[in-house]
């Protein structure tokens, strides 16, 4: 390898490139632990026991499942703002199917139904219409709000005590297997994505729409049909977080979930994502997300109050942005 | 004897390696019109980037009205007196009229220096209306915006910007390539206009018609020298294109035996490109033409990037316009002519690049091995001799003749029965372009594949081709055997200066 680099005369860029992929796989990974480390520091050893990680866990699924939607989604070189707005329909679906008698399962797959058709419009409307994701996902997070609102006729819909609310319940008092249900589904799904992302025709079409999707055009990507099916899973996999919220929450709330949307990008972003699409991972994105959750609970463990925490988050966005750039300019 | 408006002497460029400009001279007096000829890498648009000042002569010297002349920069050069009209119009199409023609140089309240200065929009509106009368055309509004006008109105308003700083040398590069025949008549009687007013003229053109109609002296460029030159009065088109060949073709180009077999792609009265052709098996045919003739719109509309307005194309045994994923399924595969915009995707690395058109081989159902993927990468990589440190390696790092070995590749890897290449070799290195000309010729010689080829380099194409055809101002004429074309009849033909 060493030879090949010399031969093009780049070995200077070369050492460059290996820098640049520090950053971009690992430095995610080290900058977890460097925030995990810093808060252990200040907080003790209990700050690592294992109800402490569990309940950090907790705390960021319904972020990390709703970012490996957008992660697939920002690969692609595109977004959804609409998340946060999914969500909230998906506990309204999800509350307002259990009061009519449906069972738990059938209600949270018309919760994702009803995501998926969200997604799927978003989708048809950037293809058709040709307008930019953001600002249709920007149209489509009002109008999936107002739907939601509509939909719980502007209230908190209550909703019978079922399996559902077990999800994220703690597997500390002995029951489940190790980590609450939802944890285990969420790490299921990471697999999947990650699977999905590397190892599938529809993986490399997204990162090569991403990358240049006049190219991926000219190479028989069918560009509008890979859309439609990203934004359609993406919106799912909001659903999904949805349900998850929903069985943190045991009610359906229409006003939940306002900015998610936000950490979602942040946790994509932070674990290397690029907004100019053909870059993300799984394993960059849940570290993300993890990051983020790891500065909340340190920072309430702490007892600094909310603003520290908003400070410093902040400040990982804005360092994690500049260092996408820079990959850029690198690049 | 008078001093000429402008003179450069011995002006000499490189980039890296490659010698742009090698000690050319051109002097234009005021009141003159020079017509600046060559093919396409001859050297014009280096030269006139020096004296716009966007570049920087290596060695020469540049004298305007006498005086020693080195702009730092376009705007110092816009300051000197010295405009370029490029062809692709430079204005901003939300801005007015007059807003436009003082951009850079609006009139302020205080002078220029002062802090937030306030624009003084009567004396802009003056001014503005000043040039337009200036060109003989005060029906065109001041206030309106320019994305309102015609093209050929923008053009003007592009003049009128040239004139409103007090130019003393304008230069129009291809100045009629956006407009209609009407237009071109009012664009030359324009020219006579500012030519009774003193201004030097430098006309850059690929139509000879245009150059014998609207300029008093040709000088003809050819590799980066000075070709020659006379009087317009006195050269036929035949000797200015003479100037501009003056090349015997070289070895570079292995023909084996070939031998046409049945059709392949076939068009009848295609629209756009009025094309009628049939391709066959085991034939190269060429297309010929001068930039923008619609040569690559043609082989996009073809490929099915670009819609089919009329007319009949088929492929094989399929009929009628497919889009890209389709003609990849029915065996046609094509070479993007821009690498880095749409050719490659310059984030992915050389075995996604290579492969994108056919992941199927690489697992089973929907799945893509990347370890299968790397070893069928690494087979071609090997046969044409990419140099790249890992199939894995982003293809952004590799240089331009690999970039495009990759790009080829693409078409070898899913194994297309009709290549449609659209300037295979442009911008890389003469021995990635002779082992693509030896593939090229390889594959056709077998009798299975056909290549339907566009390039601007007409040895190329004399060298490569079975048979040629020319298009010229949209429309491709006839096809005919590569021995009933010389670089000398293509170039008149493309430049539509038939002398038959």
């Amino acid at each position: 390898m060493d030879r090949a680099l010399t031969v093009d005369g780049s070995v200077g860029s070369a050492r460059f490139l290996s820098a640049r992929r520090l950053v971009n796989e690992r430095g995610v990974l080290i900058g977890l632990v460097v925030v995990a480390l810093a808060f252990g520091a200040l907080i003790g050893p209990q700050f690592f026991a294992a109800a402490n990680l569990e309940l950090m866990a907790r705390q960021t699924v319904i972020v990390c499942v709703a970012a490996l939607g957008m992660t697939m989604i920002i690969v692609s070189g595109g977004i959804d703002l609409s998340v946060g707005s999914i969500v909230a329909l998906s506990t309204v679906v999800t509350a307002v199917l259990l009061q009519q008698g449906a069972g738990p399962l059938a209600a949270a797959l018309g919760a994702v139904a009803a995501g998926a058709l969200c997604g799927a419009i978003n989708g048809l409307l950037i293809t058709q219409l040709g307008v930019v994701p953001f600002i249709v996902t920007l149209g489509t997070m009002l109008l999936v709000r107002g739907a939601a609102k509509g939909l719980a006729d502007e209230r908190r819909v209550d909703a019978p005590i079922t399996w559902l609310n077990d999800l994220l319940r703690t597997a500390q008092d002995g029951r489940g297997w190790l980590l609450p249900a939802g944890i285990w589904m969420t790490l299921l799904l990471a697999v999947a994505v990650a699977f999905t992302l590397q190892y599938t025709r529809f993986g490399r079409h997204l990162f090569a729409i991403g990358s240049s999707e006049r190219t991926a055009r000219l190479c028989g990507v069918r560009i509008n049909r890979t859309k439609l099916a990203v934004y359609t899973v993406g919106a799912a996999l909001a659903a999904l977080s949805g349900v998850l919220q929903f069985s943190k929450l045991s009610v359906g709330d229409p006003t939940v979930a306002q900015g998610l949307e936000l950490d979602v990008i942040a946790a994509v972003i932070i674990g290397g994502g690029s907004l100019l699409g053909g870059r993300g991972s799984v394993v960059g994105t849940i570290a993300g997300a993890a990051i983020m959750a790891v500065i909340q609970i340190g920072c309430s463990q702490q007892g600094l109050p909310n603003w520290v925490q908003q400070i410093v988050t902040g400040a990982i966005i804005v360092f994690a942005v500049g260092l996408d750039r820079w990959r850029q300019k690198a690049a | 004897m008078t001093t000429p408006r402008f003179e450069m002497r011995g002006v000499r460029k490189a980039f890296g390696a490659t010698t742009a400009l090698d000690g050319v001279d051109l002097a234009v007096r005021g009141g003159e019109v020079c017509a600046l000829v060559g093919q396409n890498g001859a050297g014009k648009s280096t030269l006139m980037a020096m004296l716009a000042g966007a570049l920087r002569p290596d060695a020469g010297v540049m004298r305007l009205d006498g005086a020693e002349y080195a702009p730092r920069d376009p705007l110092a050069a816009r300051r000197a007196g010295v405009a370029m009209i490029y062809q692709e119009l430079s204005l901003a199409p939300h801005l007015s009229v007059m807003e436009n023609i003082v951009l850079g140089v609006e009139p302020v309240r205080g002078g220029a220096a002062a802090p937030f200065a306030l624009v003084q929009r009567e004396r802009m509106h003056a001014t503005a209306a000043a040039a337009l009368a200036e060109l003989g055309h005060r029906d065109i509004a001041p206030e309106r915006p320019v994305g309102e006008l015609t093209p050929a109105a923008q053009q003007l308003v592009e003049i009128a910007r040239a004139l409103a700083i007090g130019c003393r040398v304008l230069v129009l590069d291809e100045p009629t390539s956006s407009l209609g025949h009407a237009d071109v008549h009012a664009l030359f009687a324009l020219i006579a206009r500012l030519k009774a007013q003193g201004i030097a003229i430098v006309y850059i053109s690929h139509f000879i018609e245009e150059v014998k109609a609207v300029s008093d002296r040709v000088v003809v460029l050819r590799d980066g020298k000075n070709a020659g030159g006379g009087m317009t009065a006195d050269m036929p088109a035949e000797a200015i294109v003479g100037l501009m060949v003056g090349r015997t073709l070289g070895e570079l180009y292995p023909h084996g035996v070939r031998a046409a077999g049945e059709p392949v792609l076939e068009l009848d009265g295609l629209v756009p490109g009025a094309a009628t052709l049939t391709l066959r098996r085991g034939e190269i045919l060429g297309i010929a033409g001068l930039l923008g003739a619609g040569r690559t719109r043609l082989l996009r509309a073809i490929f099915g990037l670009e819609p089919v307005r009329n007319g009949r194309v088929s492929v094989g045994a399929y009929s009628g316009p497919s889009g890209p994923h389709d003609r990849w399924r029915q065996g046609m595969g094509m070479l993007s002519e821009d690498r880095a915009g749409e050719g490659l995707a310059m984030g992915l690395s050389v075995a996604d690049n290579m492969t994108l058109t056919r992941l199927e081989p690489f697992g089973p159902a929907f799945t893509v091995w990347p370890a299968r993927q790397d070893r069928a990468a690494a087979r071609w990589i090997d046969r044409l001799g990419i140099r790249c440190s890992h199939p894995r390696q982003p293809i952004g790092q590799l240089s331009g003749g690999n970039q495009q070995k990759v790009a080829v590749g693409r078409l070898l890897h899913h194994d297309v029965d009709v290549l449609v290449l659209d300037e295979p070799t442009r911008g890389i290195d003469v021995a990635s372009k002779a082992q693509i000309y030896q593939l090229i010729d390889e594959l056709v010689s077998g009798g299975e594949k056909a290549v339907l080829l566009v390039s601007s380099y007409l040895p190329e194409l004399l060298g490569v081709c079975d048979r040629i055809a020319v298009m010229s101002r949209g429309r491709l004429g006839p096809a005919r055997p590569v021995e009933a074309w010389t670089e000398h009849s293509l170039l008149m033909e493309a430049s539509g200066a038939r002398a038959s």
